[in-house]
C-alpha cells in the first residue's frame, strides 16, 4: 500500500476529467456543432492524456490497450477498483 | 468493440458493511428499472435506430450503464464482502446467501432474477426513444426511493451521482427524439415506423 495517497489523487484527477469528458461526449452526440463544447472536450483530452500516462508510469496499467511501460503485463496485476484499496 | 479501463467512473469507499442496504441496492443491479436492463435496451434498440447520430447516443449511453452496473456491483460487494453468518442471519441476508453465498448476481430486491421480459426492444425509433425516457424517470425514481430508505453517506453519495446521470440521460434522449422526428419523411403524418416500411 505504498504510495497510496498519491495514487488515490491522481486516480481521482483521472476520475473527475474523464466524468467531465463523459458528460460532455453526451452532449456533443446531440449538440455537434456546439464549439464550446468541442473545445472543452479538446482540452480535457489532453489533459486526461497526461494524466493516464503519469498513472500508467507509476502504478501501473489501466488498460490492456495500453500496457506497462516497463515491458512487463500488470492491468490485471493488483486489486480491482471495487476493493478498497484501489479506490480513489 | 469495447475496451475496459481498470477505475470505476465514480468512487465507491463504503466502510461499514449492511446487508438491509444490499437487499435493497441489488434492485438497482438486476431489477425491472436497473442499470443491467438499461445497458441491454440501449445497445439492443441501436440496430434498430436509422439515424446515425442516435444510434451513436444509445451506444454511448449503453456504455455508460455498463460502468453504473459496475458502480452498483462494487457497492453490492463493499456492503456485503465483511458479513458475519449472525449479521447475515440478523438482517435477513440469509434467503439470498442460501443461493448465491456473497456473490453478485442480477436479481431484483424482491428476489425476481434479472429478466430480458424488463425491457423491449420495439424496433420502432420513436417506441424506443419514448421508452427510454419513461426508463430514465423509472430509474431516477428507484433511486429516489433507495435514498428514502438509507442513512450512510457513504451510501447516499454514489447514490446520489447515479441519479443525477439517469436526468441527464432523459435529457439526451429526449433531444434524440426530436432529431428522429425532424427527420421524418414529410409524407409520413402518422409516425409509421421510419425503421421498416413496407412497399
Amino acid at each position: 500500500m505504498k504510495n497510496n495517497c498519491s495514487e488515490n489523487a491522481l486516480m481521482r484527477k483521472i476520475t473527475e476529467v474523464s466524468f467531465a469528458m463523459d458528460e460532455l461526449r453526451l452532449f456533443l452526440d446531440t449538440h455537434p456543432d456546439c464549439t464550446a463544447a468541442l473545445a472543452d472536450f479538446s482540452s480535457r483530452m489532453e489533459q486526461r492524456a497526461e494524466l493516464i500516462a503519469e498513472y500508467t508510469e507509476k502504478y501501473g496499467s489501466l488498460d490492456s490497450y495500453y500496457p506497462s511501460t516497463n515491458g512487463g503485463w500488470d492491468w490485471n496485476n493488483g486489486p480491482m477498483p471495487w476493493k478498497k484499496e484501489a479506490r480513489a | 468493440m469495447w475496451g475496459y479501463e481498470k477505475r470505476l467512473q465514480y468512487p465507491v469507499n463504503i466502510k461499514n458493511p449492511d446487508a438491509r442496504a444490499a437487499k435493497i441496492i441489488i434492485s438497482q443491479y438486476g431489477g425491472p428499472d436497473g442499470e443491467l436492463g438499461a445497458s441491454l435496451r440501449y445497445l439492443s434498440q441501436r440496430f434498430a435506430m436509422p439515424d446515425d447520430r442516435v444510434a451513436g447516443l444509445l451506444t454511448d449511453i449503453g456504455t455508460e450503464e455498463l460502468a453504473h452496473l459496475e458502480i452498483i456491483g462494487a457497492m453490492l460487494y463493499q456492503l456485503t464482502s465483511k458479513l458475519s453468518v449472525d449479521e447475515i442471519k440478523r438482517e435477513g441476508f440469509d434467503t439470498y446467501f442460501v443461493d448465491h453465498t456473497l456473490g453478485v448476481y442480477p436479481q431484483a430486491a424482491s428476489g425476481v432474477p434479472y429478466t430480458a421480459a424488463f425491457m423491449q426492444s420495439k424496433g420502432d425509433p420513436i417506441a424506443d426513444l419514448v421508452e427510454d425516457m419513461a426508463a430514465e424517470q423509472k430509474a431516477r425514481v428507484t433511486y429516489d426511493n433507495i435514498l428514502n430508505l438509507v442513512d450512510d453517506p457513504d451510501i447516499i453519495d454514489p447514490i446520489r451521482y447515479l441519479r443525477e446521470r439517469e436526468i441527464v440521460h432523459f435529457q439526451r434522449f429526449g433531444e434524440a427524439l426530436g432529431m428522429v422526428r425532424d427527420g421524418l419523411d414529410s409524407k409520413n403524418f402518422y409516425a409509421y415506423n421510419p425503421a421498416f416500411r413496407r412497399k
